[in-house]
């Protein structure tokens, strides 16, 4: 684990400059992504959290060049001084895997069920690099090794159905890994997996990451694996960064209403809770979306500004701990219970409501 | 500690379970793929579970999939006849019932499932979904519609917005009209299947309260099905942990998460990120590698320990053969409460 003192933005191995991400659908423009800003630097994790919709895997997809035609780009993704927005699809094909490689949820949509494993990460190899199929194959045992698969002599001669769901992963790890890429975007890795097998995998990505010393997205809803995983962490909602900072600033001093929600919604293993603080109502719908703040609906701190005015990311406890709410420093010490109620009413009005009437 | 064992168990003991459970057996058939379709083999998903739940307490079945929880909550649900064993509802042994009893029965027992899109029929607007269960039992008639408004309203749904179908809901507010529906009969006991797994945080939480709220307010029992040990610690008041298709550890909540004594169960706890980065960074943690072993073919002896970390690490030979020839027995070997390990030692680990 690097330490964050240490990291500089001097250096950024990825930048990304105000992506945007739209998507023309009947009902009008979806605004996956609302420009969104962020320096990726070399060896560290980035992680990022949100819920459903939030636009933490479309920002990824577009990076990776993957967004279906009809989707509108727009921003620049800086890699190695060259705009990834503006390559070609024989150029972006040469990122993808050298430069650039993404671990998706689920497995089994990245492998191929007709094929070896072994052969599945030599082909990676041989994709990118002008070796014999021999030298590659001994390549691909030497990953599989890599990730903590045990036997991979024996286990590169498998299909992809002979495996478990957390071998799976780990081989999708290995392919990910097989070029030397310089950024690993890492979607979900762990979602689909049982605790144990998760640890595991997590241990693999770990290992991955420091052979490597590739930087990694890693993006997931789950925040047990951000606090222990990532150096810093960008929290998204609504198609936009609300808050970003070093894994401490977003545990320990959040900035953003939302984020102090997201921490009072969780059930914790290590403390017994005795009632939760829920975010009452759902994220807005990104299509034809108001003026202002868009959790503002759900914000118990919510005044007249933050329907008319959207905030911007401004530095909150230093420079690089940044937050987008209008009352950014009145959150200074308050827990989740002091900003929300224990509700168990799913109406965001409704509770409003009942807080007046008390 | 806010409940020990001692306090919570022995007074309960003398009333009559909600539901009790005695050694429930479940096996599906493994089939040939040919034309005949013999019976090649069996698949164990549930062997042997007894538990007790009494009113107004929720118990917790956890474990990884396939450790066979679902089925266990189907089977003593009726929803799959068990191979073995003996379901009671407040002491009626349901195997005993005709149909007729026990769809009366069914009443009383109600099951709220992960899924709120499958769960839900997409084609029935909210009233009609949660007025169902009020048809098939013939007690709509006799005010049927002010039941489903003050329904909604329990769940907190606005009662306005029954008309409406439920893709306009979100996946909380379907959630909701899920146990809306399953608290239509009134029942006793509500088994819920992963009920929060499918949801956001911030949603999850509030559904969370709520479930707390109707258990409350109408002294429900719960059967709580999930594989989040944070979500059951949040909101259980016992335990069970199982491992392929057997209760390996049970314990009152607190009690679990602060001396767990199975290697698994502490295996578990200490896999799970906390979502606090200095505790999460300097955690010990119990690496288990390997899989869960298939159900049709299970180790022999102690069924964990193809995976645990004591056999392979900490016990001699002689104390191997033990857990290879013999079966641990789900007993208190001195810990305070039962688990099925030989070798069950407390260990800290939050």
């Amino acid at each position: 684990m690097t330490s964050f003192d240490s990291q500089t933005t001097a250096d950024p191995v990825l930048s990304v400059e105000d992506l945007t991400v739209q998507f023309p659908s009947d009902d009008g423009l979806v605004q996956a992504v609302r420009g969104v800003s962020y320096q990726l630097d070399r060896g560290e994790v980035l992680g990022v959290v949100g819920e459903s919709g939030s636009g933490k895997s479309v920002t990824s997809m577009a990076i990776m060049g993957l967004l279906p035609r009809t989707a509108r780009v727009s921003g620049r993704i800086d890699f190695k001084g060259r705009n990834l927005l503006e390559l070609s699809e024989k150029e972006m094909t040469r990122v993808r895997g050298s430069g650039v490689a993404m671990v998706f949820q689920d497995p089994m949509t990245s492998l191929n069920p007709v094929y070896p494993v072994g052969d599945q990460i030599a082909e990676a190899i041989t994709a990118h690099h002008d070796v014999r199929k021999e030298v590659a194959r001994k390549q691909a045992v030497e990953l599989l090794d890599l990730v903590r698969i045990p036997n991979p002599q024996q286990r590169a001669t498998e299909y992809p159905h002979q495996l478990s769901g957390g071998m799976r992963q780990r081989v999708v790890i290995a392919i990910a890994i097989a070029n030397r890429p310089e950024v690993i975007i890492a979607d979900e890795p762990t979602t689909a997996l049982d605790v144990t097998v998760q640890a595991q995998v997590l241990d693999a990505l770990q290992a991955a990451k420091e052979e490597t010393g590739a930087a990694m997205v890693l993006i997931t809803h789950d925040l047990g694996v951000i606090a222990g995983q990532a150096d810093r962490v960008q929290v998204m909602y609504a198609g936009k960064v609300v808050e970003a900072g070093t894994v401490d600033d977003i545990f320990y001093t959040p900035r953003m209403p939302y984020t102090l929600g997201l921490l009072g919604s969780l059930p914790r293993l290590d403390i017994k809770s005795e009632r939760l603080t829920p975010i009452a109502g759902a994220p807005p719908s990104v299509v034809n979306m108001p003026p202002g703040c868009p959790f503002s609906p759900r914000c118990p701190m919510a005044a007249d500004i933050c329907d008319r005015e959207e905030p911007t990311l401004e530095p909150t406890t230093d420079g690089r701990h940044v937050s987008a709410c209008h009352f950014r420093d009145d959150l200074a010490g308050r827990e989740p219970t002091d900003l929300f109620n224990p509700t168990s009413v799913d109406d965001a009005e409704a509770v409003a409501a009942g807080e007046k009437n008390e | 500690m806010s409940h020990s064992a001692a306090e919570v168990l022995p007074e309960q003991n003398e009333r009559t379970p909600v539901l009790s459970a005695r050694n429930v057996v479940k096996h599906f058939p493994v089939r040939s793929g040919g034309l005949i379709r013999r019976q090649i083999g069996e698949v164990q998903a549930v062997s042997g579970v007894s538990f007790d739940i009494y009113e107004r307490e929720t118990l917790a079945l956890v474990g990884e999939s396939g450790c066979g929880k679902s089925t266990t909550a189907r089977v003593v649900l009726n929803l799959q006849p068990a191979t073995d064993g003996e379901v009671r509802f407040e002491g009626t042994d349901l195997n005993t019932l005709n149909r007729k009893d026990l769809q009366r029965l069914r009443r009383e027992m109600q099951i709220v499932f992960q899924d709120p899109y499958a769960s839900v029929d997409p084609r029935m607007p909210v009233n009609e979904i949660i007025a169902e269960p009020l048809r098939i039992h013939g007690l709509y008639d006799k005010g049927g519609r002010d039941r489903v408004r003050e329904l909604l309203a329990t769940v907190g749904l606005r009662p306005e917005h029954g008309n409406r179908y439920p893709h306009e809901f979100s996946g909380g507010q379907r959630q909701r009209i899920g146990i809306a529906r399953a608290l239509a009969l009134r029942p006793k006991l509500l088994v819920l299947d992963e009920p929060v797994s499918a949801l956001d945080v911030s949603i999850q939480a509030g559904v969370l309260n709520l479930l707390q709220d109707l258990q409350a307010e109408f002294g429900l029992s719960y059967l709580f099905v999930s594989h989040d040990l944070s979500v059951v610690r949040h909101i259980s008041d016992r335990i069970a942990v199982m491992y392929l298709g057997k209760i390996v550890e049970t314990a009152p909540s607190e009690e679990l998460f602060s001396n767990p004594a199975h290697p698994y169960t502490q295996a578990l706890i200490s896999a799970i990120p906390v979502p606090d980065p200095r505790k999460e960074r300097t955690r010990e943690r119990i690496v288990i590698t390997g899989d869960v072993p298939s159900p049709a073919n299970p180790p022999s002896g102690c069924r964990f320990r193809t995976r645990c970390p004591k056999f392979a690490n900490e016990l001699s030979d002689a104390e191997r053969t033990k857990c290879i020839d013999e079966e641990p027995l789900l007993v208190d070997r001195g810990q305070g409460h039962p688990s099925a390990c030989h070798y069950a030692q407390v260990r800290q680990l939050i």
